[in-house]
């Protein structure tokens, strides 16, 4: 049995190891709120793109001369999957989920004879690197930055376009973890090159006035495309985000209740250790006294 | 009144009614009253100029990157930065 000065001492780690999670998950809570709220605010702008996007495809045919970033490059040979995960761990499942997601559709993809690359945004990503060591097409450093905006967003966005337009891939996926609610955040997987033009979205046009454009329809599309990557990556980020204080939250509330539950453990064996020892010295007295 | 809407990637900057806005337009500034015809329209970086009512002086938020559309709500510019 463990001795009473072992037990106390790992009574008392457990009870630090208590604290921090506590601070952490507090942390967290208070994170996902600012994140929930830059989701929402968010929205707004989204909306609009999608909706002015929807009514300008509808008036403009896809054809060979379109912008590739609509038409593609009329192959489907190299896939390149961005997977935007946190920069940092202890959020439970949240980057290994958004990993596993990633992986199996390279699995799927592979099986079909399609070249697969990756493309990470996050530091959490890199234990892609044992899985594909060849793959990895490019690794972005997002680690400077404490909250992601919509700067990096626009950079990463920049640099892929810069990829695709110089050929080195013709699909490009998206993988981030959807927020649902502080218990549920889904992985999930995008198409954002070839840009998906949204259908059937209500347009705010009023009924008949012909709309007057400047350039004209093509230009616009063509203006839109690159912002369209752009705002799905932001939108990603801003998902990923309010996911990983979500997941870190539930994750240190769950250790959180382990350390108590520990510690209560501890403490019924320390006291009865402590009862034992007692008890003995007592028997040892007494018989000694008789003895006398 | 016109409503006039500024959108960015991170908040909605304004949502008001005001009297006119001046839009740096990709092929010339343009200004929106109430009851403008639908419009679509690149924009240069630039300021837009809002005047709340007839006479008053025009205030000035600069705003990069984007594009303008005016319907039957009224204007609204997505840029994506501004202020």
């Amino acid at each position: 049995m463990a001795s009473l000065k072992a037990l106390k001492v790992r009574i008392n780690s457990v009870k630090s190891t208590q604290k921090i999670t506590k601070a952490m998950k507090m942390v967290a809570a208070a994170k996902l709120r600012r994140a929930q709220e830059a989701a929402v605010q968010g929205r707004p702008y989204a909306e609009r793109l999608e909706a002015v996007m929807a009514s300008l495809a509808s008036k403009v045919s896809v054809s060979e001369s379109s912008p590739k970033l609509l038409a593609g490059t009329g192959k489907d040979q190299v896939h390149l999957l961005v997977v935007a995960t946190s920069e940092r761990g202890l959020a439970g499942a949240f980057n290994t989920n958004i990993v596993r997601a990633a992986r199996k559709k390279a699995e799927e993809l592979e099986r079909q004879g399609k070249t697969v690359r990756f493309y990470l945004a996050g530091k959490k990503g890199r234990v892609l690197r044992r899985f594909y060591p060849n793959g990895i097409a490019a690794d972005h450093e997002l680690g400077q930055h404490k909250v992601l905006g919509f700067d990096q967003a626009r950079e990463v966005a920049d640099d892929l376009i810069r990829r695709f337009e110089a050929g080195e891939f013709d699909v490009a996926h998206l993988f981030f973890a959807k927020f649902q609610s502080a218990l549920v955040q889904e992985p999930v997987g995008i198409q954002i090159i070839p840009v998906a033009v949204p259908q059937g979205v209500e347009t705010a046009n009023d009924g008949g006035a012909a709309v007057t454009y400047e350039p004209d329809e093509e230009s616009i599309l063509a203006d839109l495309l690159p912002r369209n990557v752009a705002i799905q990556l932001f939108r990603a980020f801003l998902e990923n985000g309010a996911s990983e204080q979500g997941s870190r939250m539930n994750a240190m509330d769950n250790a959180t209740r382990n350390a108590g539950d520990m510690i209560n453990r501890l403490s019924i064996q320390y006291n009865r250790t402590r009862q034992a020892a007692i008890t003995t010295e007592l028997v040892e007295i007494i018989s000694g006294a008789e003895a006398l | 009144m016109l409503h006039f809407e500024l959108v960015t990637p991170e908040r909605l900057v304004r949502s008001e009614d005001v009297y006119m806005v001046t839009v740096p337009g990709s092929e010339g500034d343009f200004a929106v009253l109430e009851g403008h015809g639908p419009l679509m329209s690149t924009i240069r970086d630039g300021e837009v100029l809002v005047q709340k009512s007839a006479n008053t002086a025009p205030e000035a938020i600069a705003i990069r990157g984007g594009f303008a559309e005016v319907n039957a709500k009224g204007l609204t510019v997505l840029a994506e930065h501004a202020g």
